[in-house]
């Protein structure tokens, strides 16, 4: 029963690590800096708390600190790079060419 | 067999810091320099929670809290920074 958790816990880190590996990747390969932003924001915020359920499988009295991490990753997270996307929208950082639709410059009735 | 999963994680997370690392460096604009930094400060604290795991201490646990806590505010003052509203 032990060696399940750890095991569970484990493979619960790997999972996590390959998200943060993918997203880094993204980084490097994305074409544009709003497709970058969305690949280094959703794929570390996945692979961090499930990097946090796996510690808290392999430590179960670590349980309310890595809780407590967890939730405020899921608070500042999502509010820095939606501040960075708004920041550079409003600059008017060119976008790449297969882009097609731009629906905050429809509703700010800018130029399409 | 925990080990071996404990250090592939933090092999793969190296990796991944190393990846932002080269964003971080050859940026062309200062937006993409910032989204490496955001990144970067993730896999940080990814990092130190691994730390406490190879190193079975929780007192790490508490600088992990509070770089999560704290972070954010560096990116965000430099994308208000950015955009010329303060």
């Amino acid at each position: 029963m032990e060696s399940l958790l750890d095991l569970l816990g484990g493979l619960l880190l790997v999972a996590g690590a390959c998200f943060l590996f993918f997203g880094g990747l993204g980084v490097v390969r994305m074409p544009d800096l709003f497709n970058r932003i969305q690949a280094g924001a959703k794929t570390t915020t996945l692979g961090t708390l499930l990097i946090l359920a796996g510690t808290a499988f392999l430590h179960p009295e670590w349980g309310l600190k890595l809780l407590l991490i967890g939730l405020f990753l899921l608070f500042t997270n999502p509010l820095s790079s939606q501040v960075l996307a708004r920041a550079a929208h409003r600059v008017g950082v060119e976008k790449t060419s297969k882009t097609t639709i731009d629906m905050l410059a429809k509703d700010l009735g800018d130029k399409p | 067999m925990v080990d071996i999963l404990i250090t592939l994680a933090a092999i793969l997370t190296g990796i991944a810091f190393l990846l932002a690392l080269v964003r971080f460096i050859k940026g062309p604009s200062t937006f993409d320099r910032v989204i490496a930094f955001d990144v970067l400060t993730v896999v940080s604290i990814t990092f130190i929670v691994l730390s406490a795991l190879i190193e079975e201490r929780g007192i790490y646990l508490d600088v992990a809290l509070v770089y999560a806590l704290l972070s954010f505010l560096g990116v965000i003052a430099i994308a208000r920074y950015l955009e010329g509203r303060f």
